[in-house]
């Protein structure tokens, strides 16, 4: 009996969180289903699921019309480079607050977090007059920069948490057995640390890929990246629906790839010292 | 003769090597319409024509027009030529931000644009921008459904008479609404519609000392009759329904008349697309008796931002794609009815383009608006659905909230315009108008 509740349960639970799954997934999934409609077939009402004439007649369009493999290039190039700048720049700033901490350790990783809570818009200007200033306007340097600062305080916060789940007594004894500041971040703390550092790596990506507020204002011809071949083919005077979807199922692509194969490094680092 | 000859070959090369020692790569901020997609395809006919290349930056209209405001600012110079619209234009010409083209050759017939275009793009007589295309609004409309209803389309309808055939052809059990509106927030959206309704009611946005002026009767006359006729007739959500939106229901068959911009016409008559395209008819947006109608005005121009290194080129760039040869180019390859609607006097005059069914009443809908003279009462502004002040856009949009929560039943129209007269005030004031 108890046997037969607990498979009921399961069950349920199995059902429930599929239900949750496909919810979460379902605007991805129409957005897919949409890019291989005609545009007339995008806009039926009722709306059309599976049983159309599947064409690829959009992707034809969008390829013509559109560089993509220069948007995606940018792409890659601002998402690896701000992640791996700020990582760079996080390891050990998350080694000093993990294991030598000060009074303020707690302040400054609030005061980092909060710089996250200040609308993008309200430093676009100033950030526009630096980047024309500094030439950089347009250019993957200027986006590398700029993405990995709005990132950095995630990073930093991620691999603290990470690195306060290491025992100190590790890196003490690497002390003692001579170990210098850098050995002991780089050959000692780094390793133990790579299921953290690969999650908040694979996290930061996405989220350098995604963002669509400076990459759009920052860019024109030259360093646009994903989101700025999105942008163009949204438009408020004409149903264009499926062509839009067609470029952003081209865009999510490789993100959406790279995040299926990566799933369990992510879940794990995700979760990392979640359960004690 | 060999001499002659070779002193002809030298001049020649001479030419071209200058032609390609001057060859420049223009970046171009566009907005992403068919019209301006159309016109990437072509870019190859000016490259080969001039030797200039472009590079193009597509956009979706809110974000182009974000991008380039911040860039024309602070003299960002990202872009050497803007695709702006004709609220854009007056103020950033009269801010110096933009190029003077009163200097475009001959040959490219400024004379030809047409005069409410012209005069929407021009500060104190200076046109700052060559128009690309240019459209009003007008009603499209169901002949079918009219005439199953036993309702006759007048060319010059009455508002009355639009919310009579409105009600008579409204059937909730098949699904059809006698009449599709903009109701959106967005001073572009439903902010344009009920702007420029509210012209033929003997409303405006301000009195010539910028006072706001929702407090009077006409705007609540315009807001009510727009609410009642909406809640019979409209479709289910029309608060939230903008362009797009409408379109869709229109295609499907399901609204019987739908007022919005000129454009439109060639996107309900394109049997690919649309249900109805067959069925389509066409008539001037409604009035009121008072002198003016409820259409409006506009036209996406291509600017050149001052201080620009390449203005040479960038001219060129315009006179291309403002010209005639533009149009005839696009005929040639893609058919008459997919030209750029709406910018020059003499495409209407062209009997090729007389054929198409939309053309006579877009003109006819173009010419009867004026920009300069919107309103029945006199106004301090130019713009027929909105002002063009630097403010305006941030008010309307506000205005436009209030406006559409009221259309959703959140609160009601009385409550509306006090808060819309409010926004306004109090943004004016702060402006220093008052």
């Amino acid at each position: 009996m108890a046997r037969a509740v607990t498979n009921q349960r399961k069950a349920t639970n199995t059902l429930f969180a599929w239900a949750i799954g496909l919810l979460i997934f379902f605007p991805i999934l129409w957005t897919i289903l949409t890019s291989f409609k005609t545009e007339a077939q995008a806009i039926n009402d009722p709306p059309i699921f599976f049983f159309f004439d599947w064409t690829l007649e959009n992707y034809a369009a969008v390829m013509e019309r559109s560089d993509y493999a220069k948007f995606l290039w940018n792409s890659i190039i601002i998402a690896v480079g701000s992640t791996i700048l700020g990582v760079i720049i996080a390891v050990p700033a998350a080694w000093s607050m993990a294991f030598v901490p000060s009074k303020r350790t707690k302040d400054i990783l609030l005061w980092m977090l909060s710089t996250k809570m200040l609308p993008a818009v309200g430093v676009l200007y100033p950030i526009y007059l630096i980047f024309i200033g500094l030439g950089i306007l347009d250019s993957r340097l200027g986006l590398v920069v700029v993405l990995m600062l709005i990132n950095l305080p995630i990073i930093v916060w991620m691999l603290y948490t990470y690195f306060k789940e290491i025992p100190v007594d590790i890196l003490e004894a690497a002390r003692m057995d001579g170990a210098s500041l850098r050995d002991e971040i780089i050959h000692v703390l780094t390793p133990m640390a790579i299921p953290g550092i690969a999650s908040t790596v694979l996290l930061n990506i996405i989220l350098a890929w995604n963002e669509a507020f400076w990459t759009l204002n920052l860019t024109a011809a030259k360093a646009a990246p994903l989101t700025a071949f999105i942008a163009s083919y949204s438009s408020p005077e004409g149903l264009f629906f499926a062509k839009l979807s067609a470029a952003s199922t081209m865009a999510i692509a490789p993100i959406l790839i790279m995040g299926w194969f990566s799933q369990k490094q992510l879940v794990r680092g995700l979760t990392f010292g979640a359960v004690k | 003769m060999n001499l002659k000859n070779t002193l002809c070959a030298a001049v020649a090369a001479s030419f071209l090597t200058a032609g390609v020692a001057s060859a420049e790569n223009l970046t171009i901020a566009t907005v992403n319409n068919g019209d301006m997609i159309r016109m990437q395809g072509m870019t190859e006919d000016f490259t080969k024509k001039t030797g200039h290349t472009v590079e193009w930056v597509t956009l979706e209209e809110n974000v182009l027009r974000q991008r380039v405001t911040t860039d024309i600012t602070t003299k960002g110079g990202a872009f050497d030529i803007m695709t702006i619209g004709m609220y854009e234009t007056p103020i950033w010409g009269k801010n110096g931000w933009l190029v003077p083209l009163n200097d475009l050759s001959e040959g490219y017939n400024a004379a030809d644009i047409l005069p409410a275009m012209a005069g929407g793009l021009s500060h104190e007589g200076t046109l700052f921008a060559a128009p690309f295309y240019g459209e009003s609004s007008m009603i499209m409309y169901r002949k079918d459904l009219f005439e199953k209803a036993g309702i006759t389309m007048p060319k010059s309808p009455s508002w009355s008479h639009i919310a009579r055939a409105a009600r008579k052809m409204t059937n909730r059990e098949t699904g059809v609404n006698g009449i599709c509106l903009r109701g959106k927030a967005g001073w572009g959206e439903g902010g344009a519609f009920i702007t420029a309704m509210s012209n033929s009611f003997g409303a405006r946005w301000f009195d010539d000392k910028w006072n706001a002026q929702f407090d009077t009767r006409e705007w609540s006359d315009t807001l009510n009759f727009f609410k009642n006729m909406m809640d019979d007739a409209g479709p289910a959500g029309y608060a939230t329904n903008g362009f797009n939106e409408n379109l869709s229901l229109f295609q499907q068959g399901k609204c019987g008349m739908w007022i919005d911009a000129t454009v439109a016409a060639s996107f309900v008559t394109n049997p690919k697309d649309s249900t109805v395209a067959d069925k389509v008819g066409f008539a001037l947006a409604p009035d009121n008796g008072m002198g003016r109608r409820s259409n409006w005005l506009w036209a996406w121009a291509l600017a050149i931002p001052a201080g620009t290194k390449k203005e040479a080129a960038a001219k060129q760039f315009i006179e291309w794609a403002t010209s005639n040869g533009y149009i005839e180019l696009v005929a040639a390859k893609e058919g008459w009815a997919n030209v750029p609607p709406g910018a020059r006097t003499s495409l209407y005059e062209n009997p090729n383009y007389k054929d198409i069914p939309f053309a006579k009443m877009t003109l006819e809908s173009i010419l009867s608006a004026d920009p300069n003279n919107s309103t029945v009462e006199p106004s301090p502004y130019v713009g027929v659905q909105f002002a063009a002040i630097p403010e305006f856009a941030g008010i309307a949009t506000e205005v436009s909230q209030e406006f559409s929560a009221a259309y959703a039943g959140k609160q009601s129209i009385a409550a509306a315009l006090q808060k819309a007269q409010t926004i306004t005030n109090d943004a004016m004031e702060a402006a220093g108008y008052k």
